[in-house]
């Protein structure tokens, strides 16, 4: 039994047309035995950029927290909001501090990234995505990421499902019915969902409803 | 001399015999077996036989490449999560099952039947290997028809259990793996019999088999009563079998319920799981209204932070 599959769960980040989407399961389990059904891995970091955490549970909060104290200290120290790109090298440094001994979980960066202008304020914004593994080492997708335990069902069903430029509406789509169907093969994952929407303008949370076995 | 033409001529019957069990290479099967046996053509004198692999220690050989435990990659893999679930009550004998097949954390198959339908009095339930409740739960219903021939008379449930756990207990040690419940009516009424292939068998009132049995007993245990109603009844085998399905990661999908009476059994129904957790049954006799989900019940709780 993997590390991995005593809890369970899983995550994906897709990228559309000015906007991405992040999703996860949530089931929290004790090996075959599912003890909650409302366990949340995907944390707000910015206004436009959300972190999602599939792994072992005591891991998954201890990140959460340790993430949330580093980047209050860069927005503190740097006087500005962290982007996608500078988050994602601290969530990889971050782990890769325990090299030699990790903290079990399989990170999935989603968020907006300001496209400088002349203006100084961002007009434009860019969809980032990336993942990487236990210790660190990233992986900057152009489609989608995923991660957990039903990560090969997610890579089979979203590399049939994904495509460019989708509105948010159809990426709402894309990564809901990708997210049910893989999970719905995969014993440690399901028992509801949840699909976080970055647009310029505003983020839109809906849950799933999704088999309960 | 006659032998001797025999052997070195290439017409006549037994020589096409012959030259089949060459090229089927089963040289193992007596000349009244030939024919359609529907799979069971190893039946030669007293009981089947099996090839074995050519090597010192054929049970060994066959332990290290099946024992996922110790090599989640090994190339024969058991279908280990299940719950399946029979009790008998006055109205006869409930039986329900649920039809998930797993392979490690990969959900194989969301339909399989559970339920051998070893004749029309007669049920058993599958756990643990699916091929050897399959082909030894059928091979109990030839030998449970050649029983009614020989003594004009149907089999007892008793009688039909043992046969199979006497068999199983023949072959331990050597891999099988079962736990079954065989279920029927007879002589004496309804009968529920426990047998696995540690060679246990036991008589019951009720009984569930499974990695998700824990959560099955839980509901079982709480709604059994001797005088259920067969509504009441087919409704608690329905709620528990979801039990099961909700909480263990192994079990789900679809329930198969059965109902065993005097006159044999009857098929009652397929409900899938999450159906049931939002629904419930809809309008059959027994159900209770709405869904089985402890939130459809009780409104969403508050999310863990």
């Amino acid at each position: 039994m993997s590390i991995m599959e005593i809890n369970g769960g899983s995550v994906i980040a897709m990228v559309g047309k000015e906007c991405v989407a992040i999703a996860c399961d949530l089931r929290l389990g004790n090996q075959a035995l599912t003890i909650a059904t409302n366990f949340e891995k995907i944390f707000p970091v910015t206004d436009r950029l959300y972190l999602g955490l599939p792994g072992l549970a005591t891991d998954v909060a201890t990140l959460r927290e340790r993430f949330r104290f580093r980047v209050n200290m860069y927005t503190i120290k740097e006087e500005r909001e962290i982007t996608p790109e500078t988050f994602a090298r601290l969530v990889s440094s971050t782990l890769y501090e325990k090299r030699f001994g990790p903290y079990f979980v399989e990170p999935v960066i989603a968020g907006l990234s300001p496209v400088p202008s002349a203006s100084g304020k961002p007009e434009k914004w860019e969809p980032f995505i990336a993942a990487t593994d236990l210790i660190g080492c990233l992986n900057f997708a152009k489609d989608f990421v995923v991660a957990g335990t039903s990560s090969d069902k997610l890579f089979g069903v979203a590399e049939g499902l994904w495509e460019p430029d989708l509105e948010w509406e159809d990426l709402f789509e894309t990564i809901s019915q990708t997210l049910m169907n893989a999970v719905d093969r995969d014993a440690f994952s399901g028992w509801g969902g949840i699909v976080h929407i970055i647009t310029p303008d505003k983020v839109i949370t809906r849950t799933l409803k999704a088999r309960m076995d | 001399m006659n032998s001797l033409v025999n052997r070195f001529s290439t017409t006549g019957a037994q020589n096409e015999l012959r030259r089949a069990r060459e090229e089927t290479e089963e040289d193992d099967i007596g000349d009244s077996m030939w024919g359609s046996v529907a799979g069971f053509g190893n039946l030669t004198k007293s009981g089947p036989t099996f090839n074995l692999p050519s090597v010192a220690d054929p049970t060994a050989f066959l332990r290290l490449h099946t024992d996922d435990h110790a090599d989640p990659s090994c190339r024969i893999k058991i279908q280990h999560g299940t719950t399946t679930l029979a009790f008998r009550f006055k109205g006869g004998v409930i039986v329900a099952v649920d039809s998930r097949a797993t392979a490690g954390s990969y959900i194989a198959s969301g339909t399989v039947k559970k339920v051998i339908e070893i004749n029309k009095f007669l049920l058993g339930t599958m756990a643990g290997g699916a091929a050897d409740c399959q082909y030894w739960e059928t091979y109990l219903g030839i030998q449970c028809r050649l029983h009614e021939l020989r003594n004009r008379e149907r089999i007892s449930v008793a009688a039909a259990s043992k046969y199979l756990s006497n068999l199983v207990y023949s072959y331990k040690g050597m891999g099988l793996s079962m736990g079954t419940m065989i279920c029927g009516w007879d002589k004496t009424g309804p009968a529920v019999f426990y047998v696995d292939s540690d060679g246990t068998r036991l008589k019951g009132d009720l009984f569930s088999v499974g990695s998700g049995s824990t959560f099955a007993y839980g509901v079982l245990d709480q709604g059994y009563r001797w005088d259920l109603t067969d509504e009441e009844a087919q409704e608690l085998g329905r709620r528990s079998i979801y039990a099961a399905g909700h909480r263990d990661a192994f079990s789900g999908n679809t329930i198969n319920l059965y109902h065993v009476k005097e006159n044999g059994w009857t098929f009652i129904g397929n409900y899938d799981v999450s159906e049931m957790h939002y629904d419930g049954p809809g309008n059959v006799p027994g159900g209770a209204p709405g869904g089985y989900g402890y939130e459809v019940r009780t409104g969403p709780s508050t999310v863990a932070v």
